[in-house]
């Protein structure tokens, strides 16, 4: 694995990540690693964010000292309105995510499948808390990215030929953001599009549990 | 003309409900949750409960008193992954535990209380979700039955009312709450804040007292509407 700091390899997955979002779109970001993107957000990038517990228009998040008792995104932190914000029930805030009108979703993952199958919310036996929001987010986005860590913390790759664990969607992730690359989800497969600084295309394809496919042009680096 | 006066106490309004009972709760973690109706609840210990409720709250929060005394049998819920408790009450078999999709689980109960018997959707297609669930193909495609919810007694936390139990809601303690108000036969409502008759602009409304059967103002704020610092 590459000599790069760890911390460094994630904020820069992070920013990377970030620019994903593009002026005009309606965004939802996973709870966990995704929901640091709006960190990295340019003050003056006119988008809106939508969280499942009913709001559109994130603003910044705050601290406890600051934070509104009646006010969080749908990961439980306190978040605060912008000039144009809603609220609204929850029947309604889902009513906007199967309509269509979710641009983008940004989601974590335990597996990523190389036809892009997600597995997300549950390990049986370990950890089954209930798929929240996750499945129509998956299912319904126009767009399903996913951020996560190249391997799990055993170091086992988390993109497979097939997932392993119960799935959230099938065949809806389009491309991965990791602390390696950003990868494709191609229909023959995983394509590699950009390396993390200092990492290495063999290092991106030994983390990798499929086939690799790897441009024969220059690979941008983030 | 005047509308009825459907004021009443946090205490006479959870005797109305029986051991047995389907209760929806509302909230969205701690906003919208009506933490002075379940510890009513718990206090008077109604037994073999079945909640319908978006999270388990936290530990030593909210429903979790409820499962924590064993009043709880079933929970119909989207996620209860912060509150350990609850899993573990789960995993032990403690109490049986519906999983259903966060919007399904709303789109459910919003059919409840609009007087239709079934929603028909895609979501949850090749998921555990759709196991055991009856399949009807419309529009050349196969679709989930997901059935309608109704309970017994919702319990809501609103902002604001009045005696008749015309409703609004606080930004985003609304959730669950507007849904589960149209979804029992007995709404039971703790408010913040209860004006006069009048002093809600008909236009604010949210849920019309029509929906709503007992109101009752809180005389304080505990602890458990507070800010959470985790």
């Amino acid at each position: 694995m590459s000599d790069a700091n760890p911390l460094d390899a994630r904020a820069r997955m992070i920013a990377r990540a970030a620019r994903e979002l593009t002026a005009g779109m309606v965004v939802n970001l996973g709870i966990g690693l995704p929901t640091k993107v709006i960190n990295h957000l340019p003050a003056d990038l006119p988008v809106c964010l939508h969280t499942e517990n009913g709001m559109t228009g994130i603003g910044a998040t705050l601290p406890y000292e600051r934070a509104d008792r009646n006010l969080i995104d749908a990961g439980g932190a306190y978040v605060s309105p912008i000039p144009g914000s809603a609220y609204f029930d929850s029947a309604v805030s889902f009513a906007l995510v199967r309509s269509g009108r979710l641009d983008l979703t940004m989601l974590g993952a335990f597996e990523v499948a190389q036809n892009g199958d997600l597995a997300n919310w549950k390990i049986p036996g370990k950890f089954s808390p209930g798929a929240g929001g996750a499945i129509e987010l998956a299912q319904k986005a126009r767009r399903v990215v996913v951020m996560t860590t190249h391997t799990d913390r055993h170091g086992n790759p988390k993109l497979l030929q097939q997932c392993t664990l119960p799935l959230t969607a099938q065949r809806r992730v389009a491309r991965i953001f990791t602390d390696l690359a950003v990868i494709d989800v191609t229909a023959h497969g995983f394509e590699l599009c950009e390396l993390a600084t200092g990492v290495t295309v063999q290092e991106v394809t030994e983390a990798t549990g499929a086939p690799l496919i790897v441009p024969d042009t220059d690979i941008p680096t983030f | 003309m005047s509308l009825p006066d459907k004021t009443t106490t946090i205490e006479a309004a959870v005797a109305r409900i029986p051991d047995g009972a389907t209760i929806m709760v509302g909230g969205f973690g701690v906003p919208g949750t009506p933490f002075t109706l379940i510890r009513e609840l718990v206090r008077q210990g109604q037994k073999d409960l079945t909640l319908i409720k978006n999270d388990a709250n936290e530990t030593g929060m909210g429903i979790d008193l409820l499962i924590a005394n064993g009043q709880v049998k079933t929970l119909i819920s989207t996620h209860i992954g912060l509150n350990a408790n609850a899993i573990s009450a789960l995993n032990s078999g403690r109490i049986r535990v519906e999983f259903c999709a966060q919007g399904i689980l709303a789109e459910r109960i919003r059919a409840g209380g609009a007087g239709l018997s079934a929603i028909v959707t895609d979501i949850g297609l090749g998921t555990e979700l759709a196991e055991g669930k009856q399949v009807v193909e419309m529009h050349g495609k196969r679709l989930l039955v997901e059935s309608a919810l109704r309970a017994d007694v919702a319990l809501i936390h609103a902002d604001r009312a009045d005696p008749f139990g015309n409703l609004t809601y606080a930004a985003t303690a609304r959730n669950f709450n507007p849904l589960m108000a149209m979804a029992a036969p007995m709404v039971i409502a703790e408010v913040e804040t209860l004006g006069p008759l009048g002093s809600l602009s008909p236009e604010a409304v949210e849920t019309p007292g029509a929906f709503v059967d007992h109101v009752a103002e809180l005389s304080e704020l505990s602890e458990d509407y507070g800010i959470v610092r985790r």
